[in-house]
């Protein structure tokens, strides 16, 4: 589940996780080394309250002064102390035989008690204590016991009398364990308070990048949609390299998409044309035979008025025929003349007057200066081709731009207009003949244009917004030639 | 447990200073101090109150007054036979042990008689303990050697029994004080104790929270009071005035209100005769365990 958590929720999430695990840690080895302390106070102060008693204590074990003694013995237990101060839970003397001498808890431990008759606790004690034959104080912890034991030997003139014994419970630290504790706790709530809020902002703003990617990438399917936006984030660091090298993959996904449609339509358009060239060229031969069959016939002899009429008639539909078929067989004749700048002027006047009917505003911009190597005839019909086409399309008082221009070895004409734009679906079939995007003629203005600018091996583009259509044709200068 | 160290200090400071102060002094005061031992047959350690009544004694005899505490009894008395004191409030054991070198000055009267008690307690929590015979092999804790109702009266009881008072108890020891048996018996140190009646009643009255944690088993019959004694060689005017002063305080208010701190009645000059049964006593415990005594 938490394997496909969003990146939104699982940084921060982690964050927080490795915040509470540092502050716990942290916190763990500071109440470690604090009980640690704790326990280090306790006996050095344990140990210097022992060597004091002990030094009292041994004229009231000389004297066998049992109320000396635990006068002595009570007087650490002063009343009004700290409550947090450390006392021991018990003190008293044992005599050298392993009984009670005197002790604080009179009732629990009574004088003359057979200490290791009280309990397994206090045998292992009395054990400890004999077997602890050095001067010096030491420390009994018995197993499974919440007490240890301070002891220390009471020796006067190298004579053992006995030996004191201070016990501690271990739930003593606790109050100044939780304590400190308690302190830690509201400390590391404190810095969660701080850091949680941070990490989770952090997080956010680490995944942010990766969701708006994973989100640009989710929308890409069989096809990238249209007007496909991605705002992405901009940085050199690992995920900005990824946003980056998908953007150019969108970019050149994109491109490859155009061109194959690109590919698709002028594969069809080749297609349309080799197919229309091959039954004009069978039409056209037996055309011929027929129209020279009429001709002859019309030539010999005399004919009465109905075979003339329907000689004429015949001859008419032939004749139509091949005017069809001529107009689908083009061919950018080589052979012309260069193309000169004059020859684009000719089609500006040539489109003058339907420019006028509708008071278009026509800017015209010929930049060509000197005659370049293309047939000039090809090229105006094209020229004029699209201008009349941009007048159609425009509405009345609407604008006309052509643009003539050669750079690099190559002619660029543009036409653009702002009348109705061409719909994307009516797009593709755009170049074909017949095309029912012709409101008057044949149809067959832009597939001529099309075949034309592909025999002299120029490129057509098409851009339609609405408000805005531009036509486009690239031809490498020098085509005369070939 | 440390103030009435720190206060027998301060007292023992006090009884070295003050004679200097005194000697120091000019005018009429400027006399040889009154001395007088004080030993813990009463709550010795009221310290205001003492200081309250020494200043009515010298006021009354017109002399520089000096009370000296000890530790034990013994300390006390060595002095007096040293004749480093010139009175004391002893106990009647020691009286009677040393008659013929003290001299009866006053008698305390307690509820209306010049006698006392002694008390066996035990803990409060024993509740079964009805006799003293039912402490064979206990603890036991006695105020003081020299002390009838803290010591002999038991002592006597035992042997009286049968019994051998060196081993009858498992452990006996001495807290050198009343007060501090009733506070080994309480605290269950001891497992029983011996004590003064009237310091018990009057711990009672002041201290009621401790006195609750022991219980009275047996109470002896009376005895005469710890009495004042002076020194033979005193000068008998000076026995006279401090007698009529002690005998005089129950008259007039200040006395009374001395005599309510020390829960007195008032004193009585008292006669040796009132220590018979004491040093009957002392007798029969001396001639049995044949201890010698100083």
């Amino acid at each position: 589940m938490l394997r496909n958590l969003s990146f939104r929720y699982k940084i921060p999430l982690r964050a927080t996780i490795l915040v509470l695990v540092t502050a716990t840690i942290v916190t763990a080895s500071l109440m470690f080394r604090t009980y640690d302390d704790l326990r280090q106070d306790l006996l050095i102060s344990s140990e210097s309250m022992g060597r004091v008693l002990a030094k009292t204590l041994v004229p009231a074990l000389l004297h066998d002064d049992v109320w000396q003694a635990f006068e002595i013995i009570n007087s650490p237990y002063a009343p009004a102390l700290h409550e947090d101060a450390i006392q021991a839970e018990i003190i008293m003397v044992l005599d050298t035989a392993g009984r009670v001498f005197v002790s604080t808890r009179p009732r629990q431990y009574p004088v003359l008690k057979e200490i290791a008759e009280v309990g397994p606790e206090q045998a292992f004690l009395l054990h400890a204590v004999s077997q602890h034959t050095r001067p010096t104080s030491a420390v009994i912890e018995p197993p499974r016991s919440d007490h240890l034991y301070m002891i220390t030997p009471l020796i006067s003139d190298d004579v053992p009398l006995g030996t004191l014994v201070m016990g501690y419970s271990r739930s003593l630290f606790m109050p100044r364990f939780l304590n400190i504790a308690k302190r830690a706790a509201f400390i590391t709530l404190l810095s969660l308070a701080v850091l949680l809020p941070m990490s989770w902002y952090w997080g956010h703003h680490m995944a942010k990048p990766l969701v708006k990617l994973a989100d640009c990438m989710g929308r890409i399917g069989a096809t990238i949609p249209q007007h496909l936006t991605c705002e992405l984030y901009e940085s050199k660091d690992e995920i900005g390299q990824v946003g980056a090298s998908f953007k150019r993959m969108l970019l050149e996904l994109k491109e490859k998409e155009s061109l194959e449609k690109q590919m698709v339509i002028s594969d069809r358009l080749a297609a349309i044309g080799r197919l229309t060239a091959g039954i004009a060229h069978e039409i056209n031969n037996p055309l011929g035979g027929m129209l020279n069959a009429i001709n002859t016939f019309k030539c010999h002899g005399t004919l009465d008025p109905r075979t003339v009429k329907t000689l004429s008639l015949l001859e008419r539909g032939l004749l139509q025929i091949r005017d069809t078929v001529g107009a689908l067989l083009v061919e950018a004749k080589p052979g012309s003349q260069r193309l000169s700048p004059q020859d684009i002027e000719d089609v500006r006047t040539l489109v003058a007057s339907d420019i006028g009917k509708k008071s278009i505003r026509l800017v015209w911009d010929n930049a060509l200066s000197e005659p370049v190597d293309l047939p000039s005839t090809p090229v105006r019909q094209t020229l004029i081709n699209l201008v009349l086409n941009a007048v159609q399309a425009t509405q009345e008082k609407g604008h006309v731009r052509c643009h003539v221009s050669s750079a690099e070895r190559h002619l660029h004409i543009e036409v653009e207009n702002d009348g109705k734009h061409i719909p994307p679906e009516q797009m593709k079939h755009l170049f074909e003949p017949f095309s029912p995007l012709s409101e008057a003629g044949h149809g067959l203005g832009l597939w001529v244009s099309y075949q034309i600018i592909q025999q002299l091996n120029g490129e057509f583009h098409v851009e339609s917004v609405p408000g805005h259509t531009c036509f486009t044709i690239t031809l490498p200068i020098g085509e005369l030639a070939s | 447990m440390k103030r009435p160290r720190h206060l027998a200090l301060a007292m023992i400071l006090f009884a070295w200073l003050a004679p200097a102060m005194a000697l120091a002094q000019s005018g009429p005061t400027a006399l040889e101090p009154v001395r007088i031992g004080l030993t813990p047959v009463f709550l010795d350690d009221l310290t205001a109150s003492l200081e309250r009544w020494r200043s009515y004694l010298e006021q009354r005899l017109q002399r520089p007054v000096v009370f000296t505490q000890r530790a034990n009894y013994r300390a006390i008395i060595d002095l007096l036979l040293e004749k480093k004191l010139d009175f004391a409030w002893i106990c009647g054991y020691p009286y009677t042990r040393y008659a013929s070198w003290l001299q009866l000055l006053a008698v305390p009267v307690y509820q209306d008689q010049p006698l006392y008690r002694s008390y066996l307690i035990v803990p409060a929590a024993d509740t079964r303990t009805q006799s003293l015979a039912e402490l064979r092999g206990k603890v036991f804790a006695y105020a003081d050697p020299d002390s009838n109702s803290g010591y002999l009266v038991t002592q006597y009881r035992l042997l009286q029994m049968g019994a051998d008072p060196q081993r009858f108890f498992r452990k006996a020891f001495f807290t050198w004080a009343h007060r501090k048996v009733v506070e080994a018996v309480a605290a269950g140190l001891a497992d029983g104790g011996a004590v003064d009646g009237y310091v018990w009643d009057t711990l009672a009255k002041l201290h009621p929270e401790l006195t609750a944690q022991t219980r009275i088993v047996e109470t002896s019959p009376t005895y005469g009071f710890p009495p004042f004694v002076a020194r033979t060689g005193v000068a008998q005017s000076a026995v006279a005035a401090l007698r009529s002063v002690l005998l005089g305080m129950h008259a007039d208010p200040e006395g009374r209100l001395l005599l309510e701190r020390l829960n007195l009645d008032g004193f009585i000059a008292g006669e040796p005769a009132l220590f018979g049964e004491i040093a009957q006593m002392k007798t029969y415990v001396m001639g049995k365990t044949r201890v010698t005594q100083p």
